[in-house]
Order: structure tokens, then C-alpha cells, then sequence
């Protein structure tokens, strides 16, 4: 897929997340973590906002996690997105604990298939050469 | 010695004694937002019996406080440019407080104007975001869209959680669409029933287009002096008695908690320092960017019990007659909304407290709550006001 190619919003990574895409692009999911309060978060900093400890490191995630909320979008606020709607946004609450906003993919875009609290698993969208999106999809309790 | 409650609290020391829009308001494509500024900065200045020559303190959001200043004509010696979204102009008023309070300026005049309406006419787009912002790498590539689906994302929480609906939301909408009906200065005026909310389109999922607020141009401004300043204004002062902001997050990812709102910090704050109950409060002013920002507003800042807001304003309780008077202009969603709301929960505070609302006037208001909430529910001002 070239970049041309694809018409939505890109993430530019910066070098202080650069790992996490990296890990994306592996299709693996890379969460910060803060090894002087033992706690992940988010998004990816250098130091750590819950207590502000520069010892961080990054930690591999299970990729599991439940629908913390979500919303059905009927309208595209960016023509790349048109083809798309409605398509669902969420907030994912996963097991590393840490809240990720992203989207909810195979799946329908209707009430009656989305609750809060459903189990979802990452998946993975190679978007472009260098860029590859962590999507969630559900999956069975 | 003053006392530890003078110490805290504004008192009567600071009064709001000007207030007003713009000349037109709604749909205006012909005046630009610097017009809406001064139109409204110098009808809030009338309104106090003051001039420009009098202003020494200069707030604003969204255009700089520069822009506004050399528009208007003058050369401020403090100004202020906060600008966290809707909720900046109610924030400005405890900034404001504080630099009459301390002597810095006399007279603050906080200005605001937008054409969001108008603009998509002519084309005018905003500034793009640095792509290295969180937001940018990791909000965007997931096409988060604008207020109506962050703000879906907290209602759907809240509607899990404790069992919200889409009747008791429209039931906002639906009394807030009565109030507009008796504000000749409100865009949407026609009846509106809960079946009328409830069979509109969706917009975002949990909101249909009729839970959400209308896109105007207008503007607003106030002006606020000391109290002693107060005495030579034309009309009686609206005291602020007390005063709060918070802010808790700006990527959705990062918000504590989205059954709340940061008014649940700010409010105890200005209830607090006012030294006011929530049973004394006469009038309510709320933002309300979507049926959900009124209802979790009311919630966060308690004047019922988090998830009780549904019920709370069943049964048409926040409507003229109701036991409730909540946005008494016609809010965001019937009145007007440019943008950056904060400003005209302000300007219809005071007319209340100054009985000047004719047909919607809330009998023997003296005290009014007021809650501006800004970004993805991300800043709050609260401000506890008070006529003599």
C-alpha cells in the first residue's frame, strides 16, 4: 500500500513515540510503563505522569482488553473517511491498565452489536510502508 | 483581621455591571468576528454607563487579546488570553476578580465573538495541529471527529453505567426549546416535543441532531469593576460571591472519569467561597453543548447525586414553571451558540439577577449558579452570583 494510496489522517511519529510505532509495525502493541510507581500509562512520555519518575520502559501488551465506551459516527469530518461511515470510536480499557482511544473494527456499526464492557483484542492495519494502526476487534468473554 | 471566609471569598467586592450582545446575533454572514467583539464590548460598556476609556483590563479567547484590543482602540495594561474553550469567559471572571481584587486594574472588560456559522461560507478553516501532538498521533489517525463524537463517547458511558436515556436527554432539549420560545433574541423558536428529539437523525451515536447545540455567530461581552467603582454604573451590581476552575484532561484517553465533568472540582470551590447551599440557588446556567453537558453538569456539580441526572430533569422540571429554571435564554441548543458558548451563560445570569427578562424572568432571583465547560469536557468555571 503506498501512501498515496491511503486518504485519512496519518500519525506522524515523534522520537519520543517512535518505539510504539515501531512495535505496530511488528504487530506487536508497546505501552510505557513506570518502574518507580509500577504503573503503565499513556500515551507514551519519557518520564512518567502519575509520579513523574524519568525510569520508565516499555512493556509488550497482552493486546486484551474490554470497550470502556464507544460511539457510532454517522458523518466523516475528513472526506478520507466518507466511504467509512458510520464506523465506531472507542476508549479501551486493556488488561496492562491503561485507557487507549482507537477504533472498533469487524464488527457492525449498530447499538445493538456494541456494549460497553465487551471483550475486544487488538488487531492490526498496515496502513501505509510505515505506518500500521492498533485497531480492536471483539472477541468472545 | 479579616476573616477566614473574606479571605477566601470575593464577597461584595466585585460586581459585574455591564453586560450585553452583539447588535445581531443567529445568522449574521455580513459582520466578522472582530464586529461581533466591539459590537458587544461597546453595548456591555453602555449597558454599565462606562466607555472604552475606562477599560484598563482586557480578557478574551479565541482571537488574541492584541487583535482585540487594537480593534477596539485601546491599550490595556493586563490582559488575559485563557483560552481552554467554552468555559474561558467564565474563567476570565475569577481572573478578573482577582486583578481588581488585588488592585492591578479597575475596570475588566472581557469580550468575546465567533462566526461559526458564517465561517464554512468563507472558507475559514483552522490552524492545523503540530502532527508530534498526542492528539495528532494518537486521537487523529482514528478519526476522533469534533465535540458531538467526544462528548457521545462520555454519554454512552453514563448511559451504561447508570441507565441515562435518550427520552430523559430529550427532555433537555425539549425545556430548554420553551425557555428560547420566550427570548426574542433565541434562533429556534418553534414547539418542540420529546418524539420530535427522539425521531431526528443521527448525528453521532448516542446524540440525535436535536440533542445537539446549534452553530451561530454572535457575540458577547461583560465588564466588571470593584465595588466602590460599581456605585457609579448605571445599573444595580451583580456581585460575584464565588468562583472556581478546573481542567482534568485534553486527550479523551487521559479524562479520570467521562460519567462527570471538572465542575465536580470547581463547583464545591465556588459554592464553597460563596457560602451558599445548592437549595438557595434561584437560576441555573449551564453549558450546553449536548443534552448530556446539561444533565452530567447538574450532576457534577451536585445539585443531584452522580447518575441521577435522568430523573432529575424528568418530567419537564428544568422548563418555565418547572421547579428547576435551567438556561433560561434557550442554552446552546435553541438560543445560540457560536463556538464558545461560555459567555452568554454571563450576559443571561446577570439580566436575571437583574429582572430584565421580561417574559422568562424567574420571580425574585437573587442567586444563580453558572457552570461554562470547555474542550471535550476537559475545563469547567463555575461562579456562584448574587443580586443585593
Amino acid at each position: 500500500m503506498s501512501d498515496q494510496k491511503y486518504p485519512k489522517p496519518l500519525p506522524t511519529p515523534s522520537p519520543e513515540t517512535q518505539r510504539f510505532w515501531d512495535g505496530t509495525k511488528k504487530h506487536e502493541l508497546w505501552i510505557p510503563y513506570c518502574r518507580s510507581c509500577q504503573k503503565s500509562y499513556w500515551y507514551p512520555r519519557d518520564f512518567c505522569p502519575h509520579c513523574g519518575s524519568r525510569d520508565v520502559e516499555w512493556r509488550r501488551s497482552g493486546g486484551k482488553g474490554r470497550v470502556y465506551t464507544f460511539a457510532i459516527q454517522y458523518r466523516a469530518f475528513h472526506p478520507g473517511w466518507t466511504s467509512e461511515v458510520p464506523y465506531v470510536t472507542a476508549l479501551i480499557d486493556l488488561d496492562d491498565g491503561v485507557r487507549i482511544f482507537s477504533n472498533l473494527v469487524e464488527v457492525e456499526a449498530d447499538p445493538k452489536a456494541l456494549r460497553c464492557e465487551m471483550p475486544v483484542e487488538v488487531v492490526f492495519e498496515d496502513v501505509t510502508e510505515e505506518i500500521t494502526l492498533a485497531k480492536f476487534r471483539p472477541v468472545s468473554e | 483581621m479579616t476573616t477566614d471566609k473574606e479571605k477566601a471569598g470575593w464577597l461584595k467586592r466585585i460586581a459585574i455591571v455591564g453586560a450585553d450582545e452583539s447588535d445581531e446575533i443567529g445568522m449574521v454572514p455580513h459582520k466578522g468576528v472582530l464586529q461581533q467583539h466591539s459590537e458587544a464590548a461597546l453595548n456591555a460598556l453602555d449597558d454599565a454607563g462606562l466607555s472604552l476609556a475606562d477599560v484598563d483590563g482586557l480578557f478574551t479567547a479565541g482571537a488574541s487579546t492584541l487583535q482585540v484590543a487594537e480593534y477596539l482602540g485601546i491599550q490595556p495594561t493586563y490582559t488575559d488570553g485563557t483560552s481552554v474553550g467554552g468555559s474561558s469567559f467564565v474563567i476570565h471572571v475569577e481572573h478578573a476578580a482577582a486583578a481588581i481584587a488585588a488592585g492591578l486594574i479597575d475596570v475588566a472588560l472581557i469580550t468575546h465573538g465567533e462566526t461559526g456559522y458564517s465561517n464554512r461560507f468563507r472558507k475559514v478553516s483552522r490552524a492545523p495541529m503540530d502532527p508530534w501532538f498526542p492528539a495528532a498521533q494518537f486521537e487523529m489517525p482514528y478519526h476522533i471527529g469534533g465535540p458531538p463524537s467526544t462528548y457521545a463517547l462520555a454519554c454512552m458511558r453514563h448511559m451504561h453505567q447508570y441507565g441515562t436515556t435518550h427520552e430523559q436527554l430529550a427532555e433537555i432539549a425539549v425545556a430548554t426549546r420553551k425557555w428560547a420560545m420566550l427570548n426574542p433574541k433565541a434562533l429556534m423558536r418553534d414547539p418542540l416535543t420529546i418524539d420530535d428529539v427522539l425521531s431526528s437523525r443521527w448525528i453521532t451515536y448516542p446524540f440525535h441532531l436535536l440533542d445537539c447545540c446549534l452553530v451561530t455567530d454572535a457575540g458577547g461581552a461583560i465588564v466588571l469593576t470593584s465595588a466602590e467603582r460599581a456605585k457609579d454604573c448605571k445599573k444595580q451590581p451583580v456581585w460575584v460571591l464565588g468562583s472556581g476552575e478546573a481542567q482534568t484532561h485534553w486527550t479523551l484517553a487521559n479524562m479520570p472519569d467521562l460519567t462527570t465533568t471538572p465542575a465536580a472540582i470547581s463547583g464545591p470551590r465556588a459554592f464553597e467561597m460563596a457560602g451558599v447551599r445548592h437549595d438557595e440557588i434561584d437560576v441555573v446556567e449551564v453549558y450546553d453543548s449536548f443534552t448530556y453537558t446539561a444533565l452530567v453538569t447538574l450532576e457534577a456539580l451536585g445539585f443531584c447525586k452522580p447518575g441521577e441526572g435522568g430523573p432529575f430533569v424528568s418530567g419537564q422540571r428544568t422548563a418555565p414553571g418547572g421547579d428547576f429554571p435551567l438556561n433560561t435564554n434557550g442554552g446552546g441548543l435553541s438560543y445560540t451558540h457560536p463556538g464558545m458558548y461560555g459567555m452568554f451563560l454571563l450576559i443571561e445570569a446577570t439580566r436575571q439577577l437583574r429582572g430584565e427578562c421580561g417574559e422568562r424572568q424567574v420571580a425574585d432571583a437573587k442567586l444563580a449558579c453558572v457552570n461554562g465547560t470547555g474542550g471535550a469536557l476537559s475545563s469547567t468555571g463555575t461562579l456562584i452570583l448574587g443580586a443585593d
